[in-house]
């Protein structure tokens, strides 16, 4: 086994919301080996979009430890966890998030406003993206002139532009049809087996988590053992 | 620069929405450059009286009290006085006090002199006036406002000087011939002028004889108008009539000020107008950020700091309220000569504008920190929750 891209030690998250606390995450313990391709699936209110805000360093633990691409998540500060993010990891998710004034070409772009890339370098990079993800001939459309599986798409162009070690994913083919949700799919296995970037994702769709090299089924923030998901 | 692109995109979003608010700062620009134009050259006058050519001499503590015509003599005998004439409000109106007609006894060779480059008159007019006694040079608007023609015996109603011989107040002049402005930023103040004989008044009022209301001279040395102005207070010094003496621009702008409290005005209708304008721009800005909440988050997720992204919603406040203001400031700057004819040749200065974009930058902060606060605290997992 790889060395691991995440790991996690006797992760907790609660919420406390008024004078109400709830526990969503309880002594996780995981670790995703390194170009892995990980399917988290799970019930509403397991915690798995939780978890995959830790692993992408949305949203800090309540204890334990997480070490993401080497760096230790739950001792960065707010602005170090935004750098971070610049630099390691790219995110899709279910309802695309695209800058509906930008065009896709622009919004590939956006994550390479942070780099000292230059405005022509940053172009030819986005397009390279849009390339690589099969939609450099809609480079100049707005989010509303794209289909669901198009704009998609850009996410994910936008997720990779920055070259991150880990792509984490949020239902990115809950908002789409079935033709469009396997092209995507298929799309992230190629980035993952060709490209070599680590992928989390998370999925309700068991078609979709049968795209990934390993499945993690959560329950009431816990992960369950492979044998007590088939029983 | 490079987050420009973004910035400008962002501002576009909704584009009614942004195109009617920069229409209510353009036009609050508009007037405050107005306004502030106006107030400037009543609080700043012409500069001083260095550097005018044109000096007027009114009594020390009043313009309403006249002067001694034989001071005329003394202000002539001031080396470096070029040209001396006199004016005395005389006061009138046409058949109804609403037809005010700015009718002056003038000297004709000292006054033509003094005005030798503000007006037109043909030489047929001229002399004609000069062998009329009762005769009268009417501007050609007031002429074209009444239906006037030469050769009418026109009666005013002056409201001031009764006649010697009896006590009536109404004087009749026959029109002998018309004027025009050379300068179009005086032919407002000229245009219900009318020229009669200063003898025909002196001699035929029932009081007052022998003074006018001020004098007006022409220097020499515009350099040295500072000095003439002194030297002739100096001449009337501790009399029963001492002088003040001023550019003729300051005593337009101090006649004028007889209005009112022209910066109390100003300021008021101003700070009415940005009070609103504030609320409507801060409104504008509190919706366009709670509109993009879910955008600012993706920002966030991306790597956009917190800095970042307040940055980008004051940036974007700022640009609003500065292109705005630019534009509604460079529209005021076109429209001064406008304002100059409406002000009666009053110099205005468009170092007055300057200040607006201080107020711009002032307005861009108050109405874009508190929504650029709330983006920079926003919290990336509730503001995505909402689109999940």
């Amino acid at each position: 086994m790889s060395e691991p891209i995440v790991s996690l030690r006797n992760v907790t998250k609660r919420y406390v919301r008024g004078k109400q606390s709830v526990d969503v995450l309880e002594g996780l313990t995981l670790d995703i080996p390194k170009g892995e391709f990980v399917a988290l699936m799970g019930p509403s209110g397991s915690g798995k979009t939780t978890l995959l805000n830790l692993i992408g360093g949305l949203d800090t633990p309540t204890s334990g430890e997480i070490t993401v691409a080497g760096q230790r998540l739950d001792q960065l500060s707010s602005g170090g966890l935004s750098h971070w993010r610049a630099n390691h990891v790219g995110f899709v998710f279910q309802f695309y998030n695209l800058m509906p004034m930008l065009t896709a070409q622009k919004n590939v772009e956006l994550p390479l406003l942070l780099t000292k890339l230059s405005a022509g370098q940053r172009k030819t990079n986005a397009l390279a993206a849009l390339t690589l993800v099969g939609i450099a001939d809609r480079a100049k459309h707005k989010p509303n002139e794209l289909s669901g599986g198009q704009a998609q798409r850009v996410a994910i162009a936008r997720a990779l532009v920055a070259d991150p070690t880990l792509l984490v994913c949020d239902e990115p083919t809950g908002d789409l049809d079935r033709k469009s949700a396997d092209d995507v799919l298929h799309l992230l296995q190629i980035l993952n087996r060709d490209h070599g970037k680590s992928i989390v994702m998370v999925t309700h769709d068991p078609k979709a988590a049968e795209f990934a090299g390993r499945q993690l089924h959560m329950d009431k923030g816990a992960l369950l053992e492979a044998g007590s998901v088939a029983a | 620069m490079k987050y420009l692109p973004l910035i400008w995109a962002t501002l576009w979003r909704k584009k009614t929405r942004t195109i009617f608010t920069l229409l209510s700062v353009i036009i609050a620009f508009l007037l405050f450059g107005l306004l502030e134009t106006v107030d400037y050259a009543f609080s700043h006058g012409s500069g001083g009286v260095t550097g005018a050519d044109k000096l007027i001499t009114t009594n020390k503590y009043s313009i309403t009290l006249s002067l001694p015509f034989a001071d005329l003599q003394q202000i002539r005998s001031v080396p470096g006085v070029v040209a001396v004439t006199w004016f005395t409000w005389f006061g009138a109106y046409y058949q109804e006090s609403k037809n005010f007609v700015f009718a002056i006894p003038i000297d004709t060779d000292t006054y033509l002199d003094y005005h030798k480059d503000e007006l037109i008159i043909s030489d047929r007019d001229l002399k004609e006036y000069s062998s009329t006694r009762s005769g009268a040079l009417v501007n050609v608007a007031l002429m074209k406002k009444y239906g006037w023609k030469v050769g009418d015996k026109v009666p005013l109603h002056s409201t001031i000087w009764t006649q010697k011989k009896d006590g009536s107040l109404d004087w009749t002049f026959d029109i002998v011939g018309t004027f025009d402005s050379k300068d179009p930023a005086l032919a407002a103040a000229q245009s219900s002028q009318l020229l009669f004989h200063y003898e025909l008044f002196d001699e035929g009022r029932n009081f007052g004889k022998g003074t006018v209301s001020w004098f007006q001279e022409r220097i020499a040395d515009p350099a040295k108008s500072a000095a003439l102005a002194r030297q002739i207070d100096a001449l009337f010094a501790n009399s029963s009539d001492e002088t003040k003496t001023q550019p003729a621009n300051d005593f337009t702008l101090t006649f004028l000020k007889q209005l009112g409290d022209i910066g109390f005005v100003v300021h008021a209708i101003l700070g009415a107008v940005f009070f609103t304008l504030l609320f409507l721009t801060g409104n504008t800005m509190m919706q366009s950020v709670r509109e993009r909440i879910p955008e600012l988050a993706v920002l966030k997720t991306l790597g956009f700091s917190d800095g970042k992204v307040l940055g980008l919603v004051i940036a974007e406040s700022l640009l609003l309220c500065v292109i705005a203001a630019l534009i509604g400031l460079a529209l005021s700057y076109a429209a001064l000569p406008i304002v100059k004819i409406g002000l009666q040749g009053v110099q205005l200065s468009p170092l007055a504008l300057i200040p607006g974009i201080g107020v711009a930058v002032v307005l861009a902060l108050i109405v874009g920190v508190p929504p650029a606060l709330r983006a920079g605290r926003l919290n990336i997992i509730d503001a995505l929750a909402a689109r999940r």
